[in-house]
Parts: C-alpha cells; structure tokens; sequence
C-alpha cells in the first residue's frame, strides 16, 4: 500500500523531473524563460513517432525492439539542434533581459506548434536532417581549412549539401512511409515494443514497466548531467560562465560557444523528456503545454540554478500529486472526522490536486520566496 | 528592466484619437452587423489591454494572469444575467443547476440577485483578488521573471478549478448568456449588441481617460520609479509594495470590466478564458501597440485581434506563424511597439535605422546595461 503510493509519487516525479531538468539548465544557468520548452518536449515525442514508424520498415524490422533506445538519442538530437538554432537566430539578442526571452520563446513555440500541424512529419524529418549537416558539417573542417578566407564559400557549399540531403531523404520517407507523408493535426499514439508491456512485480506490487523506464531514463540524464557539468571542462566552463560571465571572457572561454552548449543540451534533454512523454500517451502539437507550467514550478521550488533543489522538489510535487488526487490519506486513516474527509475528497480528483499542489507551492514560496536552496551572493538581487 | 518611458507627443495622440473616434463613430453604418459585434468585443478587450499598459508599461510588471481577473468579471457578470432570467426554470435557479442536482443557489451566488451589487461586482471582485494576490507576492519581493511565473501558476489553479466544478459554475461548459434577459430584451439580440458597442467603446474612452489620470503626478512617476530601479524607491523612503499592489488591483479591476463586456458580447463565459495562450496575447496586444503609451495598448488589441479574425477566415492555418512571427519580430526589432516606432524616428530612419540612436532619459547605468547585454 504504501509502497505502491510511493512508486506512483516517484513515477510521477521522475516525469516532472526529466521535464525540468533541461529548463533547470537553460532557466537556472542562462536565465532564459524559454516557453517553447515544452514544444521542444513534443518533438522530442514526435521523434520517437517517426523512429518507431521507420523502424518497422523491412530493413529496420529485426531491430525493432530497440527502437525507443534510438529514439532517446535521436530526441536529444532533434531536440538540440532545434534548440541551437533557437539560440542563434533569437535568443541571443535578447541575453540579460529575461521577460523579453519570455515573449519571444512563446512565438518560437506557437510557431513549433503550427508548423507540425501544416507540415507532414516527413519533410519535417527533412528539414531536421538538413538542420543538422548545416550547422555541425562546418565545424568539423580542421582548424586550418576554417581559418582561411574561402572558408564562408565553404560553410555555403555545405549548407548545400544540407539542403539537398534533407529534401532527399524527405521524399525517401514520405514516399516508403505513407503514415508520414501527409500533415495532421490529429494526436499520434506510440506504442512500446513488446519488452516494454507488461507488469514487473516486486515486493508483491506490480509495477508497469513503461513507468520503470521512465525513471530510468530520468535517472541516467540526471546522472549524466551532473557528471557533465561537475567533472567535464565544458562543464567547468558553463559553470564558470554562469559565475561571472565578463571574468571567464576574460580567462579566455569563449562565453558565445558555452551560451550555444548549453542552451543546446537543455533542450535536447527536453527531447529526452519528450520520449518519456510519448510513452505515457497520445502525441500532439499541444503536448508540450500540460507540462511547462509544472517544469517552471519545479524550478523556482527547487531554487534557481541547483539541480538537488530541482531533484527534490519534483519528487515532493510527484509524491505530494498522489496522495492529494487519488485522496490516499483516506485510506491510510479511514474514520478521520467527516469534515476533514469531505475535504479531501473534495481535492481527490486530477485538477483539483492541481489546484491544491499549485496552491501549497505559492504558500510555501510565501515562507522560501527564493525556493528551497535559494542562490547565495550579492548578484542575486539585481 | 532596460526600458524607458516613451511620451507621445500630443500630436500623435491626436491624430490617433481622431482616427479611433471617426472610426467608433462610422462602424455602427458601415460594418455589419457580424463585425459589428467582432468590433465591439475587440474593443472591450482595450480595456484589459489598458490594464496590462498599466503594470507592465508603467510598472514593469509582467503579468501572465490577467486572465484569471478577466474571467471572473465575465462569470460575474454572465451569472448575473443567468439568475435574473431564470424564473421559468424550477427552483427559480439557472438551469443548469438542474443537470448536476443542485436544488438552491450556492450562498455566494445569493447576492448576485441584486443589479447594483452585479455591476459593483465586476469589477470590485477581481480588483480584491488581485490586491489579495498582488499583496501575497509583492510582500515577499517575489519580482521579475517569478512573479510572471508565479502569476502563471494561479492562472492555471484558477483554470482548473473553474473547469472542476461543474456544480458551482457549470464547469468546462461555461455560462451562456445569449439567450438571456436583460431590460426585457434578449441579450444576444441585435438591438441589445447595438447598445453593447456603444456601452463598450464609451468605457474604453473613459478607461483611457482613468489610466491616463493614475499613471499622472507624483503616483505615476512612483511606478515609473519601480519599473527602473526598484530599490532605490524602496531606499528613498517609499514602501513600493502598496504602489505594486494597488496598481496591481487597478489592472484586475480594469480586466473585470473588460471580461464583462466581452462576455456580453460573445454570449459566453467559459474557463478557456483562463487558457495560458490568452493571458500571454493580452501582452502581446501591448506590445505591438507601443508599452507605456496607454493609446498602444488600445490600438495594439484592437487591430490585432481584428487581423487575426480576418486572417484565419481567409487562412486558417497561416494566423499561428504571423502570430509566433509577430512576437519574435516585436521584441527583437521593435521593442517600443509600433506608435515607439512611429513616434521615433522609425519611418525617417527606415533605411538607415540600424545606427538609430535613442535618447537617455532614465538612470544611464541601465542605458549602458542594455548595450552591454549581460545580466550581472
């Protein structure tokens, strides 16, 4: 009993949890209020769509069961590049001036909506391709080829070659996938491989396993991050960076590449966050929008820039969920006086433990304003 | 924020008046009666426009949540109508009631039988909520990024809770107030929508003429003040939190009005009202129009609204990109709107605007910030 409510909180915060984590980096670290964070979460999921319906063609079939490993990376991808250009294009003008990043993220993700809605999932597929050649393929010239002058007619050539590739393999799957080449509006559903059904059963209580994965999955990015950001140079360097950044352009770290890095890998664990979505539901242009309130709140609950803040709270919000909305504490002490019984089931149902959750987390920043390791120094009030 | 406070000169303001007035004036003849009633409605939405003007333009405060303010003058004033047109249906309540087993009228709708308490409730209700809520906040110098976050989150508790409670408010359905009485006419009726644009482009004038009145003197200059430099308000002896707050209020209150009049004229009040994507195109009215001009803000919703009613008739896929467009095209290039722009030396400058220079009228550290683009 208790350990069943438990798995469900947990599993509802490791959701949380893999949601925000890339808003912990791109929030916490950049202070950018990326809106479209939850529409990169959705192409993360339709990431894993198209993966899945690509692998059950005749040449991928017998590797079908390790689709959604693929996807994993394959999301981070996406994800990631979508979010790199992001930076480049519109982010980067706007550094230092949080409420204008707001607004304009929030046209980036009415954009990201629309076009998966009027754009067939093909050519989308194209275009991300294209994406990828154009902006990875100059960077990997040796240092000399890039320094000469020619180099722009270079960078030129190969967003040619970008362009082409993606139109081609567009076409490729547009014409062996046909459940790819028209647009549609309609919510998409993936379906875990065989390995995924299924109950597993410990200590005597079933757990589904697509929920096991999903903790996993957290797991390891929030493993893999830290790891990065705590032994890696480039890590040292986003965390110099975040420090003080006009100090750390003076060391030398070149803070323009370390913006692009980070503000990448925030959003590929994003689409990292967008396969573990895709699991639990339909897909849809508007999946991204039932989560990134919920990602902003775990982030300021946990406090600004600390990823344990962010661990924790999603874990308190996920365990908290459970015991508000499936009204748990009734069953754990069933002849409480009526009044208070009447009120939990009052909240006992999905909106409103939202309600309650959303409204325990303002009472409790009215105690915490800054969250719950809240960041130290004199920068923190300007 | 890295913004400073743009004056129209009285010029512009005429011109602009003259063309909103000539405007309200012809469209009753030449409009009919269908984009009469669009008109009407984009009108009443000025009125929250005015009042985002208000705490983001003047104040720098970014509300996501105006929505939830909105609403609840929409639901005051659509129960309103529902109650006094309900004797026909059993229990002298209104009918939907009937659907869920509700035998009386919930003991906070009780009052709600009275006209005058109505009408003083658009308005006072949401202007007390958001005090209550702006109070909660400020106090703790919640500000900035968290406070629009924070703003956000009590929109989405707000919208899950109105769509929740079936019982109370008719849940995720709404109330309708077509097919309602008011002054023995049907609401929904042409006569009545007639009088409602009239009603409704009244208020907006005298909407404009009350911001212009609060955001004058010494009190406009305190927001002014709090936009720029927070704590050196705080340090000249002011306490910014009651400035915040009743301005705060001010703009729930100027919201209420609006979600009001829009109801009316739309014929429903339903939680979609209290949608994340609303509240935040409300900012965006502002912000095309022009922020901390008052005469943007109305411009601003107006036209857009009536872009958007036109463009997604003709195409309806295209409106999401010109919107996601529009804000991406506004913060980046034009962050003081299109009257800034105008005002400026935007159309001079048109070909040669990248050396445009602005002129420095608040606190110079915050001119330097702004060019040097970090955030320490």
């Amino acid at each position: 009993m208790l350990l069943d409510s438990l798995f469900n909180g947990v599993a509802i915060g490791s959701v949380l949890l893999v949601a925000a984590l890339g808003l912990a980096i791109v929030f916490g670290l950049m202070g950018v209020i990326n809106l479209a964070h939850g529409e990169l979460m959705m192409l993360g999921a339709y990431t894993t769509y198209v993966t899945q319906l690509i692998f059950k063609l005749p040449l991928l079939k017998p590797y079908y069961n390790a689709y959604v490993i693929v996807s994993i990376f394959l999301a981070f991808i996406v994800s990631g590049v979508v979010g790199i250009l992001l930076e480049k294009t519109v982010i980067r003008k706007l550094y230092g001036s949080p409420l204008e990043t707001l607004l304009a993220t929030w046209g980036v993700s009415l954009i990201l909506q629309q076009f998966v809605r009027s754009v067939p999932l093909a050519y989308g597929t194209g275009l991300v391709i294209s994406l990828i050649i154009g902006l990875f393929l100059p960077t990997t010239f040796p240092l000399k080829i890039k320094e000469s002058i020619n180099f722009k007619y270079l960078k030129f050539s190969s967003w040619i070659i970008a362009a082409s590739t993606g139109v081609l393999t567009g076409n490729v799957i547009s014409s062996s996938v046909s459940k790819l080449s028209r647009a549609s509006a309609r919510n998409v559903d993936v379906t875990a491989p065989a390995w995924m059904r299924g109950q597993v059963e410990i200590l005597g209580t079933a757990f589904p396993k697509t929920r096991l994965m999903i903790i996993i999955i957290t797991l390891i990015s929030v493993i893999a991050i830290t790891l990065f950001l705590n032994q890696s140079a480039w890590g040292m360097r986003i965390r110099a960076v975040t420090q003080n950044r006009k100090m750390s352009d003076c060391l030398g770290i070149s803070t323009e590449k370390v913006d692009v890095l980070t503000f990448g890998i925030g959003s590929g664990l994003a689409g990292v966050a967008g396969v573990a979505v895709s699991l639990l539901g339909s897909v849809g242009p508007n999946v991204g929008g039932n989560y990134i309130v919920g990602c902003f709140m775990v982030v300021v609950l946990g406090g600004v820039g600390n990823l344990l803040g962010t661990v924790l709270a999603s874990f308190g919000i996920g365990i908290m969920t459970d015991l508000i909305g499936a009204g748990r504490l009734l069953s754990i002490w069933p002849d409480m006086p009526l009044p208070l019984s009447n009120t939990i089931n009052f909240f006992a149902t999905t909106s409103m433990a939202r309600v309650m959750i959303f409204a325990l987390i303002v009472i409790f920043l009215q105690f915490k304003p800054t969250g719950l390791f809240p960041q130290k120094g004199r920068m923190v009030e300007s | 924020m890295e913004f400073q406070n743009l004056k129209l000169s009285k010029k512009t303001t005429f011109i602009a008046w003259v063309v909103i007035i000539a405007f309200i004036i012809a469209a009753p003849t030449i409009l009919p009666v269908f984009r009469l009633n669009l008109l009407g409605r984009y009108l009443s939405l000025a009125i929250v426009a005015l009042g985002v003007d208000l705490i983001w333009g003047f104040t720098g405060l970014l509300s996501l949540g105006q929505g939830i303010f909105f609403a609840l003058g929409g639901y005051c004033a659509a129960m309103y109508l529902q109650i006094t047109s309900s004797s026909e249906f059993p229990n002298n309540i209104p009918e939907f009631f009937g659907l869920y087993g509700v035998d009386n009228l919930p003991f906070f709708w009780e009052p709600f039988r009275s006209p005058i308490f109505s009408l003083f409730a658009i308005w006072v209700i949401p202007a007390l909520v958001a005090g209550m809520l702006g109070f909660l906040v400020f106090r703790n110098r919640i500000k900035g990024v968290y406070f629009s976050i924070l703003t956000q989150a009590a929109l989405l508790v707000f919208f899950n809770f109105f769509n929740g409670q079936q019982k109370l408010i008719n849940g995720t359905n709404g109330l309708k107030t077509d097919v309602t009485q008011l002054f023995g006419q049907m609401v929904g009726s042409e006569s009545m929508q007639r009088m409602f644009f009239w009603v409704t482009a009244l208020l907006v004038i005298a909407a404009w003429f009350f911001a212009k009145w609060v955001v004058k003197g010494r009190f406009g200059n305190i927001l002014i003040g709090i936009r720029d430099d927070e704590p050196r308000v705080r340090f000249t002896g002011y306490n910014p939190v009651i400035f915040k707050t009743i301005i705060f209020s001010i703009a729930g209150g100027l919201a209420g009005i609006s979600g009001a009049l829009y109801t009316v004229q739309s014929g429903i009040v339903s939680p979609q009202f209290m949608t994340v994507p609303f509240s935040i195109e409300m900012v965006i009215w502002v912000a095309v129009g022009g922020r901390g001009t008052l005469l943007g803000a109305i411009l601003g919703a107006v036209f857009i609204n009536y872009a958007k009613s036109l463009v997604s008739e003709a195409l309806p896929a295209s409106w999401m990109f010109i919107q996601g467009g529009l804000f991406i095209l506004v913060v980046t290039a034009l962050p003081e709107g299109v009257l800034g722009w105008v005002q400026g030396d935007g159309p001079r400058n048109l070909l040669q605007r990248f050396g445009l220079k602005r002129k420095i009228e608040t606190y110079p550290s915050l001119e330097v910030k702004n060019k040097e683009g970090n955030n320490e």
